[in-house]
């Protein structure tokens, strides 16, 4: 009783100072000036038609490598923690096997899911989204074969080649900007392009393909590892 | 109008303190962390909105030296980020969740006390 009290009181006070900071809230007139230059800019020197885009993949591409790390860093430290046992040491598990539909819509649905994230990173540049989004657009055809399937086992060896020879590749694409334009992961190793071209804007579709390959890879490995470790559990 | 929005990213914020105080079981408490993740995540991109502007898309080249009408970008690419750690973030918790039920075949936090003093 006394915690719910407590409780109630802590969301009102975080509840009246954060209402007060709103309240005096009033939205800018116009853009600060980094986003100025950015907006007067970046189509410009960089190409991508989505701004958000040439931010997160040009001006703040060493910040996205390190979100990239990050995202290896939490798939590594999962499939160190839950360790599971070899294949053959697993014994046969009494999961529930999934309903004849959702097998069926399994099979309907899964390939038009991983083209859609394909598409989704691909047009990166250009539309809303990006190699983050698709990737996990991707993973969510894994995780949903695993639940059609439960016995189904992912291949740890490709989903591993797959991250690190594109995560190689994203480092690479970076230097060769070092070499061949302003600095690492500038993108005007290849031409600009007309603006609006799906091949424009330089490596960013190439960058933005091998972070969605490798967000794909990670986080259907943290599934794998997670549905592994269930099916040893029952 | 930008405040109605941030007064609905401080409502799931709440609900997200409130859903991780008051939960007893160890999922809720993951689920909470998330929504009080997506309410930061609201609070932040309406920060960089501006009135009557679009999306930071262009449809067009826009001219040398013309600034587009179009709301911040910086914000956005940040959320961008933010929302990949989140997601990290959650992938660790839900992993310690399958570790601990796996120790003592319970999502009650009551029945986790060896720790505790």
């Amino acid at each position: 009783m006394v915690k719910n009290i407590l409780i109630f009181l802590l969301l009102l006070s975080v509840g009246l100072i954060a209402f007060d900071i709103f309240g005096a809230f009033t939205e800018n007139k116009e853009l600060s000036p980094t986003a100025a230059y950015y907006a007067e800019n970046a189509a410009h020197e960089v190409g991508a038609a989505n701004l958000v885009t040439a931010i997160v993949v040009t001006y703040r591409g060493l910040d996205t490598l390190g979100e990239v790390s990050i995202l290896f860093l939490t798939a590594a430290i999962i499939s160190f923690m839950l360790k599971f046992r070899k294949e053959e040491e697993m014994e046969a598990s009494d999961l529930r096997p999934a309903s004849e539909l959702f097998i069926t819509a399994t099979q309907v649905f899964t390939p038009i899911i991983l083209i859609m994230g394909i598409y989704i990173f691909l047009n990166g540049h250009l539309t809303p989204g990006g190699g983050f989004q698709g990737g996990a657009v991707i993973a969510s055809a894994f995780l949903l074969m695993l639940m059609a399937k439960p016995r189904l086992q992912l291949s740890h060896r490709v989903i591993a080649r797959v991250e690190s020879i594109s995560g190689i590749s994203y480092v690479i694409l970076g230097v060769l900007g070092i070499a061949f334009a302003g600095g690492f992961l500038d993108n005007r190793v290849l031409s600009l392009g007309s603006f609006g071209e799906l091949m424009s804007a330089g490596i960013i579709p190439f960058i933005y393909s091998f972070i969605g390959l490798k967000v794909g890879a990670e986080l259907s490995n943290i599934i794998g590892t997670m549905s592994n470790l269930q099916k040893e559990n029952n | 109008m930008v405040q109605v929005i941030l007064i609905i990213g401080l409502m799931l914020m709440l609900l997200g303190v409130y859903g991780f105080m008051q939960s007893k079981n160890l999922l809720k408490i993951v689920i909470a962390f998330t929504l009080f993740n997506t309410g930061i995540n609201i609070i932040m991109v309406s920060v960089g909105y501006l009135a009557d502007a679009k999306a930071p898309i262009l449809d067009k080249l826009p001219d040398l030296n013309e600034i587009p009408n179009m709301v911040d970008p910086v914000p956005q690419a940040m959320v961008l980020t933010a929302i990949v750690i989140g997601l990290g973030v959650t992938a660790l918790m839900l992993s310690y969740v399958l570790k601990l039920h796996q120790e003592k075949r319970s999502l009650d936090i009551n029945n986790f006390k060896d720790l505790k003093w």
